[in-house]
């Protein structure tokens, strides 16, 4: 007879065999078995939170800058409720994590038990899957399940729900890799055929106005497909635009590179994306920030769409090409076709380009992302593009807040390579930033890890700078404070006439007391004069810091595409707004 | 062109709406017919009717028959969404009309009505395959299977002749001939 292992052992070992180095959770009467197993697993370190939310977060960001699941371990009823915005994040940002929830004991479920909930259920539509486990001879396979259901096709979080009476229970364990051979989300079925591969090709021939549109596809795939990318857009030598999620798979700084598009994208992504008349999408999801009104996005171009979820494509827009693949290894087999078959692409192509070319140039002389820089108030984007200049010769990584600040961060900061950026853009969770840069921190010692924040977001999470002093990790909160909710505030301006309802924080605290109460270090930045010096200092500094730039309180984030308007249609800058009609503010 | 500055888009034109009838084959398992139906009402999918039961004993499969409608991209989106969750094994979709399958619900209505008059009802039910369940000398139950507007059609004709209670099954399907749905 095997050996037979308590639920909470079984847990341990699942983690061990799917070579887990750390769990952000926190402790709670329904998992305690599994937090007394603990220290028997000298190999798993546990990383505690404040909030639930915020261990899902950094989950989050611990998966996002390793490209491995990230692992959260939380208590039944409030545990749980409270890991929702983060696993509801974490689906919309396809996000492979893996939840363990503790659970009243079984004999009680469905008794309204002290700390019960219906964990499953609430959990049910914003996770790829989740288990209520009832047998504990069940629990290994179902946690390896877990992992592998998180892990494949297009990745998301999962939920393992695990009364407490199975936690105690003996029962086998087994490991066999694969547990589910099946499809998920199309990866094991689908072959990449030399027809597609061929039509692909010859769209792209037959283009004189080619775009790449890519997302966060490119980087779900690992870095091998951002390298892929580049080659494919070097051979090509068409311009490439990036989704918020995909910022970093192609460099920042390259001039084939057109910037972000969408809502806050630049007025030369935007109108390419407009007037092309082949896109190419390779692993972004016609996202309604991208894509505005359906009806008159991109009218004229043939569109192909490359994604491993088949449920994304045509789900938006109807396209030309449907290709369901993991982006690395159709990337993979069609530079491999088309190198063998187009030799000389790149200079045949140059003279049937070249007018496209031009065209793009024109736009780009809009410089769209220019501002009127001040020399008595520091404009939050001159925050960001400082912080940019002083700290890009470090291998730095960014996450942020959701808001003004956020869309600042995706213009003027430049990335070059893929998991360096971590955003939330599905979801739009204000409070991510701060706790993924611990787990991004986490996953990247020794790397400088920058939080760009908005004082609104960051106070929603600031109590998990408790967790970065525990675990001494020098992760750099750098809040634009304009004491407004500022993207909340600029379209109250934009459409309600100016009607700042709610949106404007009395009583903020002193961001640089509270670092210190914390036990991190805290710094401000008034005057335009001083920010370089101090963002030296904080980047120089061993250990968490908060720093407190204070900016034009009344900026707004521009260009934008109003929503209801095709891509070309962008406002530059605050002399272009128009009047508001009614029929649009009722769509806020 | 609608003059919107909406953090939302307007909505784009709407296709034709069609009714479709999706089978799914599902591990029989706790909480799946809340996962295909949290779908349909997540994504706000509609229902008209929904038939659900265990067929493979051995190995746990349910097989899920739900009447839907909605535009030829929802109905895609709907198959693609429902492929890819994890206790489902396979979808088949089938647009109401199709020549080469078969749809069929069934419905038991109860009638207060004399011997007389039960004589009318079986006629008017002659069509529909009528079983009389039970009977009494002021009451009876009667079984008919047919299509949806079949029995729409016919419970407002018994509504006269002393219906008192309907209870119907949503639609099940098979394919004509010797193929199966694959």
């Amino acid at each position: 007879m095997s050996k037979l292992f308590t639920g909470a052992e079984i847990v341990f070992k699942a983690l061990e065999d799917q070579k887990v180095d750390y769990i952000f959770g926190y402790p709670g009467g329904a998992v305690l078995p599994i937090y007394d197993e603990l220290k028997n697993h000298k190999s798993i370190k546990h990383i505690l939170a404040r909030h639930e939310q915020g261990a899902g977060h950094a989950a989050e960001g611990y998966a996002r800058s390793s490209g491995k699941p990230g692992i959260l371990l939380v208590t039944s009823g409030p545990g749980a409720t409270n890991a929702v915005t983060a696993l509801t994040d974490a689906y919309m940002d396809s996000v492979p994590l893996v939840c363990i929830s503790g659970q009243v004991p079984t004999h009680l479920i469905g008794t309204d038990a002290f700390q019960e909930c219906d964990t499953t259920g609430i959990t049910r539509p914003c996770t790829k899957h989740n288990w209520l486990v009832k047998d504990v001879n069940d629990l290994a396979r179902v946690l390896h399940l877990a992992f592998e259901v998180a892990t494949t096709g297009r990745p998301g979080p999962v939920l393992v729900d695990i009364p407490k009476d199975i936690q105690f229970k003996k029962g086998k364990y087994s490991f066999s890799k694969s547990t589910l051979k099946k499809k998920l989300n199309g990866r094991a079925t689908h072959k990449i055929s030399n027809n597609d591969l061929d039509k692909f090709i010859d769209l792209l021939k037959k283009s004189s106005k080619p775009i790449f549109y890519t997302g966060g596809g490119v980087i779900n795939s690992g870095p091998q497909a951002s390298e892929y990318l580049r080659e494919l857009v070097s051979l090509t030598g068409f311009p490439i635009t990036s989704t918020l999620q995909g910022l970093g798979a192609y460099p920042g700084d390259d001039p084939q590179f057109l910037g972000m598009l969408g809502m806050h994208g630049t007025f030369e992504a935007n109108n390419a994306m407009h007037d092309c008349d082949l896109m190419i999408n390779i692993g972004a999801r016609f996202d309604d920030r991208i894509t505005g009104k359906v009806d008159e996005f991109s009218p004229g171009s043939k569109k192909i769409h490359v994604d491993i979820d088949p449920s994304s494509i045509g789900k938006n827009i109807k396209v030309d090409l449907a290709i369901v693949s993991d982006v690395s290894e159709f990337l993979k087999s069609l530079i491999k076709r088309f190198k063998e078959k187009n030799k000389n692409f790149l200079s045949s192509n140059k003279q049937k380009t070249s007018k496209w070319w031009s065209t793009i140039e024109k736009w780009r002389e809009k410089k769209s992302l220019n501002f009127i820089n001040s020399n008595k108030i520091i404009k939050p984007q001159h925050a960001v593009q400082r912080l940019y200049e002083l700290t890009k010769d470090k291998d730095t990584f960014v996450t942020t807040e959701v808001g003004q600040h956020q869309m600042w961060a995706a213009q003027h900061y430049k990335f070059n390579k893929p998991n360096r950026w971590m955003t939330s853009g599905g979801l739009g969770t204000m409070g991510y930033g701060l706790p993924a840069a611990i787990g991004v921190q986490i996953a990247n010692p020794g790397k400088l890890v920058v939080d760009i924040a908005g004082e609104a977001s960051v106070l929603m999470t600031m109590q998990e700078m408790s967790t970065a002093v525990q675990y001494k990790l020098p992760i750099k909160i750098f809040i634009l404070n304009n004491e407004y909710m500022g993207m909340v505030r600029q379209w109250q301006e934009l459409l309600h006439e100016k009607n700042y309802s709610e949106s404007y924080t009395a009583a903020l605290p002193d961001f640089v007391k509270l670092a210190e109460s914390y036990g991190c270090v805290g710094m401000r930045a008034k005057t335009p004069d001083e920010l370089d010096e101090k963002i030296k200092e904080m980047v120089n500094v061993d250990r968490p810091v908060i720093f407190d730039c204070l900016v034009d309180k009344a900026e707004n984030c521009f260009p934008m595409i109003p929503s209801g308007k095709p891509h070309n249609q962008m406002i530059l800058g605050p002399e272009e707004e128009e009047e508001i009609s009614d029929e649009g503010k009722i769509l806020v | 062109m609608a003059k919107s500055k909406s953090a939302y888009s307007v909505p784009g034109k709407i296709g034709k709406i069609e009714r479709h009838i999706i089978v799914v084959w599902v591990d029989n398992e706790a909480g799946v017919l809340a996962r295909i139906a949290g779908l349909f009402s997540g994504r706000g999918y509609n229902i008209e009717s929904l038939a659900v039961a265990e067929v493979d004993k051995k190995k746990h499969i349910s097989r899920i028959t739900i009447v839907t409608e909605g535009t030829p991209q929802v109905i895609e989106q709907i198959n693609l969404q429902l492929k890819k969750l994890v206790p489902v094994h396979k979808v088949a979709d089938f647009k109401r009309g199709e020549k080469d399958i078969l749809f069929r619900e069934l419905a038991l209505f109860k009638m207060l009505a004399n011997a007389k008059k039960q004589e009318k009802i079986k006629k008017i039910c002659k069509k529909f395959n009528p079983v009389v369940l039970d009977k009494t000398n002021k009451s009876f139950v009667i079984q008919v299977t047919a299509l949806r507007a079949e029995i729409d059609k016919l419970a407002i004709d018994l509504k006269r002749l002393g219906l008192i209670s309907t209870s119907r099954t949503g639609a099940v399907a098979m394919t004509k001939g010797p193929k199966i749905f694959n």
